[in-house]
């Protein structure tokens, strides 16, 4: 396996960066501008709330003002008697049609209109039908609600407390507020290695909750024809086929009577791969008024009822030599679900992949235990580019390296070093069960620390510290585990995790990839045209990408835990490769040579030893769709489909170094400069790759200094806005400095291991290190996020206090 | 109630809702939907277009406040077929992934221009910081304005020619 190592030119080093004519332009990988921009740069990208169909009306949802109380009554007359509303839809209407609750992607059950209760500040409540947006909405004050208030949980900690409240008194032999427990790893021999061990360190590590909050929010237009029984639906969602799937599964519609469309998608980061009760509520509507319905939160809606994330009180522990060899880490999370476990994740894996808390060590013994429990919060709980919990997993081993670190007084950065799996044990089996296909993580850190110049900050650092100043370096490495399949060990509500791709070569040798999953941003339609490009020398111009249209696109679970390029980006080259291979034979036919008398070079067969006797893509492609005598057994197209079983996950890593000020006066914390070494093998293009980071890496310092969805003791939500859940603006995030070394995965197709959530898993424990780092002379050994300036300060008085 | 205002050089003119938003104005009424909307606070910046040059949040003016001013959106920035300069920026600098905030972030780059053609990165910084995109870090958007600041284009060839 090959490592190379590159830095990726600071800005003022490049070159100016002249437009590309077709000429220059690479035919595979490389540097390639978006094949999305064209439209976007002009205002024609064509989001949800762009769309709109002759004789729409709108819908808008009532919410709970309450986080636990009985619905008592519920008076929609005036609401209804509104000139402009066309329909008013209760729960109780919903009963009627068997959808008043609807089963969540953790096989629990979560209310479309509250029925019996509501459970969380937020709820929905009512919907309502009118002519136009601000009707709709007028319409909402017109709904009398009775409510009767109930004791509430909020803290995670009483949660399974005797006496506590019952919030999900809805399900059958339900009499606490218990979701799962979950274990990974050996306890026993943890245990032993623990008792051996020269040195434990502990801490209690909160990984708050915060939101995706992607700039546009969900929304949904349902259009439902009576005549032929059809349902279009249009939806802001990550993963358009398993939609199609649920929605034929909970509505009863038949589910070739189901067309799901997703457009362009304004950001995504997990909030959208969850169906919300407003998208089933704007079906009914549809099906009701016999018109289509759009619906559309607003951000508060967004902020206060969908998918949440994180919300995980860990207790994390690591056992060490006194020479700074880790030996073991051990770690109980109590995990906050929220009012329905609706979090996205493999069905044998209630707590996602957290076991991944291992980290990027070579330990002899690894234990966690997680308990989910029921609160009076929004659900949700995977998303926000955590790669199905490995941001939590990450946060606690790096957190906790670091207080190791503290405690025997070594370098940070050395005691990782000390302690990193070696390239030579790749493959690697952990303590919890995974393989880690590849691996080369000294070079990685090693660049990192040159590259920042890591000596030279801590002279600058110790130089400060004699006078007062606050300054702190950060240190984190990480692995990921994405790109899951394979199929037999993760689903989605029993659905494999899989993609379909297909690829089809015209007869003048233009091209069309189809593919199952979905970009928000991240611009599928250029790196999917790319590895077809690279795999035919098809310029990627000349190559179509469809995708968001179950009608036009092969099955598959869509966008998310970054599994695009790893599992959908297989089955487009897997597809491909079938299609050249196909040439060959028709090639060998045209040529009228045996296939085995081929060789291939980008774009053409030619014969060996006579390379002027050759056949390009075009001519192949027009040889197979017109009068050429096909070979036996091959037909007359250059077509192929493959859906892609991945045999194993793919672990990108990567090492971080963030460099914070902190305002002795304020407690402001200042992120000087951010150096992110990032490995996530094959590179299709490096600038949507570096693009991936940079966004991961505003979103690290954000949760670390800001972001936080808090609730007060009636359960009233304090994030439910941006001037209350704030978001790094330009101003709070540094430029990014970046690097890269490239470990391939063995066992992938194209040797790519997916980058979408890599930074954001990454970031957060270089910046709260880095915080910690800065704290240091006062004692302060850890401190929980956000470093808000009020927090810092506390921390240093000696009172850093977890924020729930 | 009638408002008439001049939208991408055009003067329009049509019947509102007194209460209509500025941005509902320009999406839903004249159905320019290059401007976006993306929070309830007026933080968000999604929703950024230039009233007599200047960015304003459209979700916080009124259609009716708008009367008699000139409004620019992004379906008016490239002229002729020819892009604006802050434009072909954000493609060559990746300034943009779901594009969603982009609108509103070349809009604010025009006016900065405008007024100073050649803007330090804390400059360019504290021009969007009233704008927040969730998928780029920013580096890339101010990279995408120093390449337009360093590309006038079109319109210096129209001066030169003339000089
Ligand atoms: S829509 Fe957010 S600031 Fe206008
Ligand atoms: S590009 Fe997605 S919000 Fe800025």
């Amino acid at each position: 396996m090959t490592t190379v190592q590159e830095r990726s030119p600071m800005p003022q080093e490049r070159e100016p960066n002249p437009a590309m004519t077709a000429a220059d332009r690479p035919i595979g990988y490389g540097r390639v501008q978006r094949k999305e921009d064209p439209r976007f740069i002009r205002g024609k990208g064509r989001y949800l709330d762009d769309i709109v169909l002759p004789g729409m009306l709108h819908g808008a949802v009532l919410r709970s003002p309450m986080a636990h109380a009985r619905l008592v009554s519920i008076d929609t007359t005036e609401a209804l008697a509104h000139p402009k509303v066309h329909a008013v839809i209760t729960g109780k209407d919903l009963e009627g049609l068997n959808l008043a609750w609807a089963p969540t992607l953790s096989a629990d059950t979560m209310a479309v209109l509250a029925t019996d209760k509501v459970r969380f500040q937020g709820q929905e409540v009512a919907f309502v039908v009118a002519e136009d947006r601000y009707s709709a909405r007028d319409a909402l004050e017109l709904i009398d609600v009775e409510y009767e208030q109930l004791p509430v949980v909020i803290d995670a900690r009483r949660a399974l407390e005797p006496g506590t409240a019952v919030i999900r008194d809805d399900k059958d032999g339900q009499t606490d507020n218990h979701i799962f427990d979950w274990e990974a790893g050996d306890k026993a021999e943890t245990e032993a290695v623990f008792a051996r061990a020269d040195v434990v360190v502990s801490e209690d590590v909160v990984y708050p909750r915060v939101h995706p909050a992607p700039m546009e929010t969900c929304g949904a237009i349902a259009d439902y024809d009576p005549i032929d029984g059809k349902l279009t639906l249009y939806e802001t969602t990550q993963a358009p086929h398993a939609h199609r799937t649920l929605y034929a599964m909970v509505a009863g519609i038949p589910e070739h009577k189901i067309r799901v469309i997703a457009g362009d998608i304004g950001g995504g980061f997990g909030n959208k791969v969850g169906i919300y009760p407003g998208y089933i509520c704007a079906v009914v509507g549809s099906i009701v008024t016999g018109k289509p319905v759009k619906w559309v939160e607003d951000r508060s809606e967004n902020l206060m009822s969908t998918s949440f994330a994180r919300d995980y009180l860990m207790r994390g522990e690591i056992a060490a030599t006194k020479d700074g060899k880790i030996l073991a880490v051990r770690t109980h999370v109590l995990a906050d679900h929220g009012a329905f476990n609706a979090t996205a994740q493999p069905t044998k894996y209630p707590a996602g992949f957290f076991s991944i808390f291992t980290g990027s060590y070579d330990l002899e013994a690894a234990y966690c235990s997680v308990t989910g429990v029921y609160t009076n919060k929004a659900p949700g709980g995977v998303a926000y580019a955590c790669s199905f919990r490995v941001t939590e997993a990450v946060y606690l081993v790096e957190r906790m390296v670091d207080v190791l670190a503290q405690r025997l007084e070594m370098d940070p950065a050395e005691l990782r070093l000390k302690n990193f799996i070696r390239p030579e044990q790749f493959p690697y089996k952990n303590k919890t069960g995974w393989e880690y296909d590849s691996g080369d993580y000294e070079p990685a850190l090693r660049m990192c620390m040159e590259q920042i110049g890591y000596a030279d900050l801590r002279q600058e650092q110790a130089e400060k510290r004699a006078r007062g100043e606050l300054m702190g370096i950060g240190v984190s490495f990480f692995t990921e585990t994405v790109g899951a399949g394979p199929r037999k060990h993760f689903d989605i509500v029993g659905l494999g995790m899989a993609d379909g791709a297909e690829v089809r070569v015209h007869p003048t040798g233009k091209a069309v990839v189809r593919l199952s999953v979905q970009t928000q941003g991240q611009g599928h339609e250029t790196t999917f045209a790319q590895i077809v490009a690279e795999e035919l020398g098809i310029p990627p111009e000349d190559i179509e990408v469809v995708h968001g249209d179950t009608d036009q696109t092969p099955f598959g679970l869509g966008t998310y835990g970054s599994r695009s390029t790893p599992v959908s980006g297989g089955a487009v080259a897997l597809a491909a490769r079938k299609v050249r291979d196909k040439a060959k034979a028709i090639a060998a036919a045209m040529l009228e040579t045996r296939p085995e008398d081929l060789e291939w070079e980008k774009g053409r067969f030619f014969v060996k030893g006579d390379p002027s006797a050759a056949k390009t893509i075009s001519e192949i492609a027009l040889g197979a769709h017109g009068t050429v005598a096909l070979p036996e057994g091959v037909d007359g197209n250059l077509d192929a489909e493959v859906t892609y079983d991945p045999p194993n996950l793919t672990f990108p890593f990567g090492a971080y170094i963030c460099v914070v000020d902190i305002d002795a006066g304020t407690g402001k914390v200042k992120v000087r400069r951010f150096v992110a070494v990032d490995d996530c093998g094959t590179r299709i293009n490096p600038m949507i790759v570096e693009g991936q980071i940079h966004g991961g890496l505003a979103d690290g310092v954000g949760m670390a200094l800001m972001e936080f969805i808090g609730f007060d003791e009636q359960g009233n939500c304090l994030g439910g806005s941006f001037m209350d859940y704030l978001i790094p603006t330009a101003l709070e995030v540094p430029d990014w400095e970046l690097g890269a070394t490239v470990t391939p995965s063995p066992h992938h197709p194209i040797g790519a291991k997916g980058i979408g959530e890599s930074a954001t898993v990454g970031s957060p424990p270089a910046v709260v290190n880095a915080v910690v780092d800065a704290l240091a002379p006062f004692g302060v050994t850890h401190m929980d996020m956000p470093c808000t300036p009020a927090r810092v300060w506390a921390a240093m008085q000696g009172r850093a206090t977890p924020p729930i | 109630m009638q408002v008439t205002m001049t939208v991408n050089g055009t003067e329009v003119t049509r019947d509102v809702e007194p209460r209509l938003l500025l941005v509902h104005f320009l999406r839903e009424t004249l159905g320019l939907t290059g401007t976006h909307w993306g929070c309830d606070t007026s933080n968000c910046g999604t929703c950024v277009v230039l009233v007599d040059g200047e960015p304003v949040k459209s979700c916080t003016q009124l259609a009716a406040m708008t009367a008699g001013h000139e409004v620019r959106t992004v379906e008016g920035m490239a002229a002729g077929g020819t892009l604006d300069p802050v434009q072909q920026g954000f493609m060559e600098e990746h300034g943009l992934q779901c594009g969603f905030c982009t609108p509103g972030m070349m809009l604010t780059a025009r006016a900065l221009l405008d007024r100073n053609p050649d803007p330090d990165e804390g400059e360019i910084r504290e021009a969007i910081s009233g704008q927040i995109c969730r998928c780029t870090g920013y580096a890339t958007i101010v990279r995408s304005i120093q390449w337009a600041a360093a590309h006038p284009a079109a319109e210096t060839t129209d001066q030169e020619v003339r000089a």
